[in-house]
């Protein structure tokens, strides 16, 4: 059985996967805001509720990143 | 060859919720043309109208389900808006909370079957998101004057790293309108994505479904958490920028 396809697209592919670790990253990233979020928390909490804000906008800016890999993915593989 | 079959019969391409078809007819695009998008984004305007203006008129001291509803997110709006912008940035409340509005219902009715994600295309979230932008600066400039270069220039840092930190606050700054939008799109797209996904396996599966469909519950319920986080997220960020153009001292 011969293989067929084109070599652009085979790139592209495997490209839009690797682009996909960059996810993992994110994840790590928003891990560390709320773990750390937490055991500050858990030591004072009675100054949790006023930061839970801040934690959102630390979550959406190391998310942001995540999504910027997700967004490289999709554009290999349906923008080309 | 028979799971070949049934694997043809379901076959969903997980993107495929997100084409931008015509209303009526099968014509050419234009900008006038009324699309699903143009649809959904009506209903949530609507929707919209129904919780705040339908849901309050009975004013009772005693609120009824949607009144009760509609305050709690009032309040919720208007207190995130006074802790983080203070008491100038209230000026700006009907904005942030149309804002809130609009993506918190646009993002949940995305989430009911065969219907259509507005905020998942960057069209729409960059329209909303360079609103904020150009209205922040402006406001800034407006309320400081030049005053509100020194947004850029960090007086608390060690003099010799200054002219570094401003190329970074500056080129952050401009990145600000592309990582609001694509924020917003990306989680979107994202996560339906994800449920068509499962969706799919189950179609393929047939009646002996039942993991997958377990699992597009559990998605499903991450899904909701997730479109209600990104509403406020992209609100508070908002809130954040208008901060910044209010009060530019660091």
């Amino acid at each position: 059985m011969a293989v067929e396809g084109d070599l652009v697209q085979m790139g592209a592919l495997i490209g839009a996967g690797l682009a996909c670790t960059g996810m993992g990253g994110a994840a790590v990233g928003v891990g560390h805001v709320v773990g750390n979020y937490l055991s500050g928390a858990l030591r004072n909490p009675s100054a949790a509720g006023g930061q839970t804000a801040t934690m959102f906008i630390g979550i959406a800016f190391s998310e942001a990143l995540g999504i910027f890999s997700f967004l490289v993915a999709l554009l290999l593989m349906y923008a080309q | 060859m028979a799971a070949e079959e049934a694997a043809s019969g379901f076959n969903i391409h997980p993107m495929d919720q997100f084409v931008i078809k015509p209303l009526f007819g099968q014509g050419p695009i234009e900008w006038y043309t009324p699309t699903n998008a143009t649809l959904w984004m009506g209903i949530a305007v609507l929707a919209v109208i129904a919780l705040l203006v339908m849901g309050t008129r009975g004013r009772a001291i005693v609120p009824s389900r949607s009144q009760s509803i509609a305050e709690e997110i009032y309040g919720f709006v208007y207190k995130m808006t006074e802790d983080i912008a203070g008491k100038e940035g209230l000026k700006y409340f009907p904005y942030i909370m149309t804002l809130f509005m609009f993506i918190v219902l646009a993002n949940l009715l995305g989430l009911l079957p065969m219907s259509f994600t507005t905020t998942s295309h960057i069209a729409v979230t960059a329209t909303m998101a360079m609103a904020v932008f150009v209205a922040v600066t402006i406001i800034g400039f407006v309320k400081n004057g030049m005053k509100f270069l020194s947004l850029f220039w960090i007086s608390s840092a060690p003099l010799p790293l200054r002219p570094i930190l401003a190329i970074i606050e500056i080129i952050s700054y401009f990145v600000r309108p592309v990582s609001h939008s694509i924020r917003l799109a990306g989680n979107m797209m994202a996560g339906h994505a994800v449920i068509k996904v499962f969706a799919g396996f189950a179609g393929a599966l047939g009646v002996g479904a039942v993991a997958p469909i377990v699992a597009i519950m559990a998605v499903y319920g991450l899904e909701m958490l997730v479109t209600v986080i990104q509403a406020y997220v992209f609100t508070i960020l908002t809130v954040v920028y208008l901060n910044d153009a209010l009060h530019p001292a660091h």
